[in-house]
């Protein structure tokens, strides 16, 4: 691997090694000193076209725990609202000794022109391209998921840790602006790789022409969806932008249909986890409307794992950077 | 300065029997086995033709020649050389210059940058709305008869999405014994003027690229309404660049009815299908945009049948910097002047769909035609104007961009080995291309 760019694509082999660094990075980050010194020297540019604070200060801390030196490049307020082009920053940036670019950018696209470039020798990964692909994002819903999961089937006696495993035989459903959502793609394309099956369950109007397509099963009904019995459910955020009567009528029918209320919380609270005991899980890549597509009690409730979400994205970042800076599969 | 007499000997008119072809004074003087011993031959240059194809200069009704306004991406010299270059003896400039095209003055401004340069026939397509903006008629009369005399008037770039400006402007060409070509594309259906336009096909491609979808359905749409239109006020309507297969079905439908509509379409539709986008290279981002493998099969059975008319380039240079950018921000349109011969031969006579014949139908006959130029897209025989190209059909050509007489490097074929090799331009007895290099053209300029 020498960029990270999409999970469509991405090798069973490449998945489980990230997800495997990722646990061993995650057990750094839970020691009192949390720092490795594998990227000392290095530098790690966040080049953020799109406003992200949450993805760039996780990819941040990231790098910063390899010991890497860090650069954050926002678009906003620099030469580029000036007319630059990504071509002109990647080359300065690259010019400055770049060996890692964090791209995030409204344009589908931009890391995959980045890296098919020769603007730059640097590593290239993708934090978010238009509504095209998010793989850390999917991957760090993989780890969530994978570790719940193998705590639930594992017996007695065997390891606790995840490693080498992955999530055969799991049901996820994705809920939301499927049309829209980087998230969503990216998860479809690694879920599938990692073995699990994947539903969603949204309008017609936020799906894609061509759904039909994708190795999916769709449902337009949300109660249908959850009567299919999924362990996971994964809440996409809507956007304000999509509420203006053009993709449904209004956030209060939105709600009705399609959004995790506190009736919808109770149907998922008897789900579990494959044949197991263990509860049915819910996720949200955040950031939330609360009262929109997730209730305020499900998205507190004791089954959701939306700060481990964030726990877990700092440790998938922190190991696509290690294996994409070091070479090195540990 | 007074053009020599040439003898074109052993070249194959339409593919078929070799034959000597006599050139005086702007005209073929004999075309058979005595060519050679004709009157006017004796000081005639001799150009030797064996293995050669002899067809008549091509038209293409669809260019983009940038000037005024855009002389970075393309003048109507470079334009005109790629033409030369390309085989075209004829071509017509779309109006989305700077200033648009919509007056007689900058009309007549292209017709005589044309003239100036002559290495081909320029004529000056005229905008139907004003500044291109779909509110209301540009001076369509004033443009008729100006100079350049337009007969071509198109909004191209943008569709004539008002159906009662597009009825009234469909009646007021009737007046001037002109005819309007539409750009079809439902303006919502696309997004277009939004923050979110439509980037590429929608279909299964673009759900998985995650970039906003351009439907076929946003081009059948507009030429159902249109070709309806035509024919309930009995006016004349072409359709440029064609794209869906859906679009060749309503084509079907309207011609079968006597509907007075006429098409074209690109090469690069025949030729290259949205899979390409998954490289979110600018270079293959176009509008309409490529489309399907079912789209371009059936867009090449369409013009083998006749359901499309024409061949048309949409000839489009930019700048290399409206492409080396996101693909959101990157400009539509590519090259095809230089590449048109290549691209056809390639997907219709290779393919077996057409004889030469036909490719001198859809590429010459037809679009002059529809245009009406009495002196383009004329038979190979005697007494006629000499708009002749001799194309060496064995040949294959790598597409060399940097090669092109053209400004623009887009050309989506780039590195592709494609067949035939252009080889003679003849512009009314004038030899403006010998052995693919460019010599002197009509206004005696060389290309240096």
């Amino acid at each position: 691997m020498r960029h990270l760019l999409a999970t469509e694509g991405l090798t069973y082999d490449d998945a489980l090694t990230i997800l495997d660094t990722a646990e061993e990075m995650a057990a750094v980050t839970s020691r009192e000193v949390k720092k490795l010194p594998t990227l000392r020297g290095r530098t790690v540019v966040n080049l953020f076209y799109e406003d992200s604070t949450r993805t760039r200060v996780s990819f941040e801390a990231a790098a910063k725990r390899l010991s890497a030196d860090v650069v954050n490049f926002s678009a906003k307020g620099s030469s580029v609202s000036k007319g630059e082009s990504l071509k002109d920053t990647v080359q300065t940036l690259d010019a400055m000794g770049a060996d890692a670019i964090v791209i995030r950018h409204s344009a589908a696209g931009a890391a995959a022109q980045l890296a098919a470039s020769d603007w730059s020798e640097a590593a290239v990964v993708n934090a978010g391209d238009g509504t095209h692909e998010h793989p850390t994002q999917a991957l760090l819903d993989a780890l969530t998921l994978r570790r719940d999961w193998h705590a639930a089937h594992r017996g007695s006696g065997s390891s606790t840790s995840p490693r080498g495993t992955d999530l055969a035989g799991m049901r996820v459903l994705i809920v939301g602006d499927i049309l829209h959502s980087r998230v969503a793609r990216s998860n479809l394309w690694l879920l599938r790789t990692l073995g699990a099956e994947v539903h969603f369950a949204a309008p017609a109007t936020l799906l894609p022409l061509g759904v039909e397509s994708w190795p999916v099963t769709v449902h337009y009904s949300l109660d249908q969806a959850l009567a299919a019995a999924p362990d996971a459910v994964m809440m996409l955020r809507v956007q304000a932008e999509r509420m203006g009567g053009a993709f449904f009528p209004t956030a209060a029918e939105y709600t009705r249909r399609w959004g995790l209320t506190d009736e919808r919380l109770a149907t998922v609270a008897d789900l579990t986890l494959g044949e197991t005991q263990s509860p049915a899980l819910i996720l949200h890549p955040g950031p939330m409307n609360r009262g929109v597509e997730i209730s305020a009690a499900a998205a507190d409730a004791p089954q959701t794992r939306i700060t481990e979400q964030v726990t877990n994205g700092v440790a998938v970042r922190m190991a696509v950077l290690h294996l994409l800076l070091t070479g090195d599969h540990a | 300065m007074s053009t020599p007499a040439y003898l074109i000997t052993g070249a194959r008119p339409y593919g078929e029997e070799p034959q000597d072809i006599l050139i005086t004074e702007g005209r073929i003087a004999q075309l058979g086995p005595d060519a050679g011993r004709a009157p006017g031959s004796e000081n005639a240059v001799t150009v030797q033709a064996q293995g050669q194809i002899l067809l008549p200069g091509m038209v293409d009704l669809h260019t983009h020649l940038r000037e005024p306004g855009r002389e970075d991406a393309e003048t109507v010299e470079t334009g005109s050389r790629a033409a030369a270059k390309g085989g075209f003896t004829a071509v017509h400039a779309m109006a989305n210059s700077s200033p648009v095209a919509d007056t007689a003055g900058v009309v007549e401004q292209v017709h005589r940058l044309g003239l100036d340069s002559g290495w081909t026939e320029v004529y000056p397509v005229g905008a139907i709305t004003k500044g291109l903006a779909g509110k209301t008629l540009a001076e369509l009369g004033a443009m008729a008869e100006s100079a350049a005399q337009v007969r071509m008037f198109s909004d191209d770039g943008h569709c004539v999405n008002n159906a009662q400006l597009m009825r009234r402007a469909l009646e007021y060409v009737k007046t001037i014994d002109g005819f309007i070509a539409q750009h079809a594309q439902d303006a919502d259906l696309t997004a277009w003027d939004t923050e979110q336009p439509a980037q590429m096909n929608e279909g299964r491609v673009s759900a998985t690229l995650g970039l906003p979808g351009w439907p076929a359905v946003a081009e059948e749409a507009v030429i159902a309404r249109d070709v309806l239109l035509a024919d309930y006020v009995g006016a004349r309507l072409h359709i440029c660049h064609v794209s869906t297969a859906g679009s060749v079905e309503i084509l079907r439908w309207a011609k079968a009815r006597g509907i007075q509509v006429t098409a074209e379409v690109t090469p690069h539709h025949l030729m290259l299908t949205d899979e390409l986008v998954a490289t979110y290279n600018p270079v293959y981002k176009v509008n309409p945009p490529l489309r399907t493998e079912a789209d371009t099969q059936a867009l090449r059975e369409a013009l083998a049948e006749g359901i499309i008319d024409a061949v048309g380039t949409d000839h489009a240079p930019h700048p290399d910097q409206a492409k080396e950018c996101e693909w959101a921000q990157a400009a539509m349109g590519m090259t095809g002047l230089e590449t048109a011969l290549n691209a056809v031969q390639h997907a219709m006579v290779e393919t077996g769909l057409i004889s030469w014949r036909r490719f001198v139908e859809i590429t010459s006959e037809r679009p002059a035609e529809i245009y009406g130029h009495p002196h383009q897209g004329r038979p190979l025989a005697a007494g006629e104007p000499a708009n002749l190209i001799l194309v060496d059909p064995s040949a294959s050509t790598t597409i060399t961009p940097e090669q092109h007489a053209t400004k623009g490097r887009n050309s989506p074929f780039r590195g592709l080995e494609l067949p035939g090799r252009v080889t003679h331009t003849f512009l009314g007895g004038h030899q403006v291309l010998a052995q693919g290099e460019l010599t002197t053209s009509r206004s005696g300029r060389s290309a240096e």
